[in-house]
């Protein structure tokens, strides 16, 4: 019978149950434990610190633990068995806030305690009057309980997940990796070839029309500038600055650049028949969301992965105990368990093309060893977590202070050796590198964005937008996300190196919290990968990421690495365009005979792969690259020499 | 001016966008009555297949027209009054030209078979093709295709890629054999095996049989074969989409619109270019007619400069075509005869999974080499032509093989087997001097622009 999708075998529907089975238990174990708050668990972190002398410290620590503890007995936090962590959550912040309100009450009434010098002495000012402590320095602060809940509520935790964590691991790691290669090694059977029949008629893969994709980008973004105002403690500054210059952008694409009432090549389906996919994006954001802002609500999650994490963590430090996970190590447990399994799938689909192949087992391995082992043993090893192939400004942390100290007090020479090779990448060896081979050694080989991209993300890369409208936003939003990272960077070192807190009247934790929260977290989590099935698999990389910006700068003006085009063999068909995944209208240089050197290519690859005439050619050479790349060269007919391939 | 131009295909855009690249106030409305839009035809299986939405198929966005002054109408031209010069549309209007362009493509052949004009019978030439063969798709439980050209087996592939059993009729002993040489001809048929479509070879149809309700049911051979089927496609070629000027008296048509070697009609202000345009006095290895996108696209850019007074004779050069049998790119360049001819030597080398090869022509009486012929391979059109227009020796041809080569990074070159394979026919001892890289390429073709 006629059918829109590929020929499964019976294995492969039974793959497709396993991993669909995997993913219900991952998604239901997160209500699956109880949670019962002690006393101990309750109060330990607000213990006087070891060895603290000042006397109103100590009163204040004793006094938080005490009233948290009356508070606690008040609300049954010690007494009730809480159902889902939404529950442990809401009754702890009520806990908190009677203890805080207390807290700040006793204080405004008897009065500030007086501090003391070194020696333990009253302070008084210079006419004799008393220097008393600051309120914040002895009330409840509220960042407390932020900091605090997804332990407290971790700790908590009772029942099958806590109990069976292993099990849980099997049933859903395992499983659904089992699911997932079982319905993925069947294709190295089929013959080697383009396999992108019904990609198209795929609910899961064919993608939005303009207007629900539209709706679906406003209420994300709307929502990250929303909450984010509570991120930022209920400051307006920054999602105000941050929705000003996105205004400006849309302005000047839609009037300066005239695209506004210019028709759009809507190629979207039909209203939701891409369902499944817009299930999916739903589901990416929904985790994204969890993973970065409310890890609360994922302790299961963590608490699965746990005896994981300490297994390894134990193993190379040789400790007995030690290594708890956190939501930072189910990630990229996560990461890398779902990078192998689909970057076997793209093996799979490409297997006539070694470039291809190659280039995915690259990414699979600097996931697997770069990203993710050598930073676990590095901290069991009691050195900092590093990731030597991330580079800054995509590690945009990496000049922090913290950052900075830790390198510098990592006893002998492994810190500065860190220190050293991560300013060595970005002044030496990305231009270096850009320039010989292009962006592409880094965005499609290396880079563990670029790697879950073309791997996870291949289903989806077919749905970039290739209109020159997303081109002018792309350029507006990338080049600008890199400048936001020199001005935060900057003002981060300034700090650094001054001492002072402020610059301009802008603070440095202020923009180092917001860049953070809105590019760290938002974009290239939860609009990066979320908006996979929505808006292709290089969201972040294309629109984004600031290091891409930089290489893309580099690839433009001062590379040897181009995309040729074979004479004037092309035929126009758009499968090049349709399959980029970056949104750069390939056939648009192919058909015109024209070499293509844009900034955003990644070199994937995949243009050239899927042209049914070999017309494109990933190519490093710098040779004629002016002529070749700027003028149309199809096939001229002039009026002195007749038919010829020269431009 | 106002220069019409009827069809929105390759060859009609062409003109229509290098008139404007050429003259900025010439008028230019585009005629068709297939699609508002220009969409690339050589790709509609890919829409069938699911590899491209139909939008993805336009190779310009919507305000590319508008924005080059491009006027579309979407209307379909009964009649050409040339002595006035005026379009009659089906709906009865009308339209003034200085200069018409006629660019109305091809429409598959149907030979007169019976039951041809049943329903669930069907080409693949226009997009209306397409859409009624999606339309029916699911009434088809097997599928029988006529014609073993290009569309015969993207069309097969299409059926194929929706679970659809094919049959593939050939007249010939082997796919194509006609255009490819023996080789390379049985390769494709190997090929079209291994992916479980049913090529029968020297089969040809002789009846289509209607299911009862006016619609194909099955087929008969000529050998009385009779084969149940749901949809007859008819892909034994093309001819020119030219009917609908047969009142126009003045337009000397032949199998298609005859045209002078500046792709002027016999109406001095009308012009015919691409599939239905038929050269009065085709250049020597030259056929009249050529419906091949990359020859609309030449014709495209000539007719441009002869409109606006910039005379210059059509010539399409060197001989180049491609295309894609299933899995297996096919490249040409240069003369390489089905049949082969006295004189031309051929040096063949295929690979011994039976998927790549690489043919090689050259005069046997002094060994400049005339043609390539790759399959599975990928070669760089510039580098083939050159060598071919300076009639380079096959030696030093074999030579500096890798200039040529154009397949991905890491992809096994073949470059040496093919010398090693000469060597071994001749007792010579060449050897690759230059493997794969651009950089030498491009300063080899730089030459030929100094010399």
């Amino acid at each position: 019978m006629p059918s829109k999708s590929t020929n499964k075998s019976a294995i492969q529907y039974l793959g497709l149950v396993l991993f669909a089975i995997a993913l219900l238990i991952f998604t239901a174990m997160l209500g699956l434990d109880n949670y019962k708050f002690t006393e101990s668990q309750l109060i330990a972190p607000f213990a006087p610190a070891e060895g603290e002398t000042v006397y109103w410290k100590q009163e204040a620590a004793t006094f938080h633990q005490a009233h948290l503890k009356i508070a606690a007995e008040e609300t049954g936090l010690l007494t009730e068995t809480m159902r889902s962590t939404f529950a442990a959550e809401k009754k702890l912040k009520e806990t908190y806030s009677i203890a805080q309100a207390r807290v700040k009450e006793f204080y405004e009434t008897e009065g500030l305690p007086q501090d003391v010098d070194e020696e333990g002495n009253p302070k008084t000012n210079e006419d004799g009057t008393p220097v008393t402590a600051q309120i914040w320095q002895v009330e409840l602060p509220s960042w407390k309980l932020e900091s605090e809940r997804t332990g407290w509520i971790k700790n908590a935790a009772t029942g099958p997940v806590s109990d069976n964590p292993w099990l849980f691991f099997l049933l859903t790691f395992g499983l659904g990796a089992l699911g997932g290669l079982l319905y993925i090694i069947p294709k190295f059977t089929a013959k080697p070839g383009i396999k992108n029949d019904h990609i198209f008629h795929n609910p899961l893969t064919r993608g939005l029309d303009l207007s629900w994709r539209s709706l679906f980008l406003t209420f994300t973004t709307v929502g990250i500038l929303v909450y984010g105002f509570y991120y930022m403690d209920d400051k307006l500054f920054w999602p105000a600055v941050t929705g000003v210059i996105a205004l400006v952008i849309i302005a000047l694409v839609l009037f300066a650049h005239n695209s506004f009432g210019r028709d759009a090549r809507d190629a979207g389906p039909e209203g939701l028949s891409g369902w499944l996919g817009i299930l999916a994006g739903t589901y990416f954001i929904g985790f994204y969301v969890l993973l970065y802002w409310a890890s609360h609500h994922i302790v299961a999650w963590v608490a699965m992965v746990s005896p994981l994490s300490e297994g390894v963590y134990q193993f190379f430090s040789g400790k007995e105990s030690g290594g708890e996970a956190s939501q930072w190590f189910l990630y990229g447990l996560m990461y890398t368990t779902i990078m192998i399994v689909m970057g076997i799938r793209m093996i799979s689909k490409y297997r006539h093309n070694k470039y291809q192949i190659i280039r995915t087992i690259s990414v699979m391995f600097f996931q697997l060893a770069f990203a993710f082992m050598i930073p676990e043993i590095l901290v069991a090893l009691n050195k900092p977590w590093y990731d030597f192939k991330n580079i800054w400004p995509l590690d945009y942390d990496f000049f922090f202070s913290w950052s900075i100290d830790g390198f510098l007090n990592t006893p002998g020479s492994l810190g500065l050796f860190m220190l050293g090779w991560g300013i060595f990448l970005i002044i030496v060896g990305v231009p270096l590198m850009v320039h010989l081979v292009g962006k592409r050694w880094y965005c499609s080989w290396v880079c563990g964005c670029g790697g879950l991209a073309e791997t996870m993300g291949d289903p989806w890369r077919q749905l970039s937008d290739k209109s020159l409208r997303a081109w002018k936003f792309e350029r507006y939003i990338i080049h600008g996300v890199l400048v936001a990272a020199i001005v935060m960077t900057g003002m981060t070192l300034y700090t650094y190196f001054t001492g002072t807190g402020e610059l301009f009247g802008i603070q440095t934790g202020g923009i180092q919290k917001w860049y953070g929260f809105l590019i760290g977290a938002g974009f290239a989590g939860v609009v990066g990968t979320g908006f996979y099935p929505l808006m292709g698999n290089r969201v972040w990389c294309r629109f984004g990421c600031p290091l891409a910006a930089y290489l893309g700068l580099v690839q433009r003006f001062q590379s040897r690495f181009r995309i040729t085009t074979n004479g004037s063999q092309c035929i126009s068909c758009g499968n090049c365009s349709t399959h980029c995944e970056m949104g750069i209208d390939v056939r648009h240089y192919a058909q015109r005979g024209q070499d293509i050197v844009r900034a955003s290519c990644v070199g994937c690859g995949v243009c050239a792969a899927v042209c049914p005439r070999g017309v494109l050619r990933l190519e490093n050479s710098s040779e004629d690259v002016a002529t070749r790349a700027e003028t149309e060269r199809v096939i001229h007919i002039s009026e002195e020499g007749g038919v010829s391939l020269m431009g | 001016m106002h220069v019409a131009i009827i069809g929105n295909g390759i060859a009609g855009v062409t003109a229509a966008r290098w008139l404007r690249k050429l003259d900025d106030a010439v008028r230019i409305t585009l005629i068709s009555a297939e699609t508002e839009f220009h969409f690339s035809r050589t790709a509609l299986m890919y829409s069938y297949m699911g590899h491209m939405r139909w939008e993805d198929l336009m190779p310009y966005e919507p305000f590319f027209w508008e924005k080059n002054r491009i006027d579309l109408v979407k209307n379909y031209v009964e009649k050409v009054h040339e002595k006035d010069n005026k379009l009659e549309f089906a709906d009865g209007k009308t339209m003034l030209y200085d200069n018409l362009i006629i660019a109305c493509g091809s429409q598959w052949n149907k030979f007169g078979w019976p039951g041809q004009d049943l329903d669930r019978v069907g080409g693949m030439v226009s997009a209306q093709d397409l859409q009624y063969l999606e339309e029916i798709t699911d009434e088809i439980k097997t599928a029988v295709v006529v014609g073993g050209g290009l569309i015969g087996i993207e069309l097969a592939e299409m059926l194929h890629s929706r679970q659809i059993p094919v049959k593939l009729l050939i007249r010939e002993a082997s796919y194509w054999n006609n255009a490819l040489p023996p080789e390379e001809s049985r390769m494709v048929s190997r090929h079209i095996r291994s992916h479980h479509i049913d090529l029968r070879e020297n089969t040809e149809l002789d009846t289509i049989h209607d299911d009862g309700n006016g619609a194909a049911g099955s087929i008969t051979t000529k050998d009385g074969e009779k084969i149940d089927c749901q949809f007859v496609g008819l892909t034994a070629g093309v001819s020119p989409n030219v009917s609908f000027l047969k009142s126009s008296e003045g337009i000397e048509l032949g199998r298609g619109v005859k045209v002078d070697n500046h792709l002027r009609t016999s109406v001095s202000n009308i012009y015919a270019i691409g599939d239905c345009a038929e050269a009065r006095t085709p250049r020597p290895g030259r056929r009249p007619i050529e419906a091949i996108w990359y020859t609309g696209r030449m014709m495209g850019e000539t007719v441009a400069y002869n409109i606006l007074g910039r005379s210059i004779e059509y010539d399409p050069g060197i001989w180049f075509n491609s295309a894609k049998f299933m899995d297996i790119e096919y490249q040409v360049y240069g003369e390489v005869p089905a049949k082969g001819r006295d004189g031309l030597a051929t040096l063949y080398w295929e690979h011994e999974d039976g998927e790549h090869a690489v043919r090689i022509n050259y005069e046997e009486s002094d060994g400049t080499v005339k043609g390539f012929n790759l399959m599975g391979i990928r070669y760089r059109h510039e580098v083939c032509e050159k060598w071919i227009k300076e009639g380079t020796h096959v030696e030093q041809v074999l030579q500096n093989l890798g200039l040529a080569n154009f397949d991905p990074e890491f992809y096994k070159q073949y470059e040496a087997d093919v010398v090693d394979l000469y060597n071994q026919q001749t007792g010579k001892a060449l050897e690759l001097k230059t493997r794969r890289g651009l950089s030498a390429a491009l300063r080899f073709l730089r030459k030929a622009v100094s010399t």
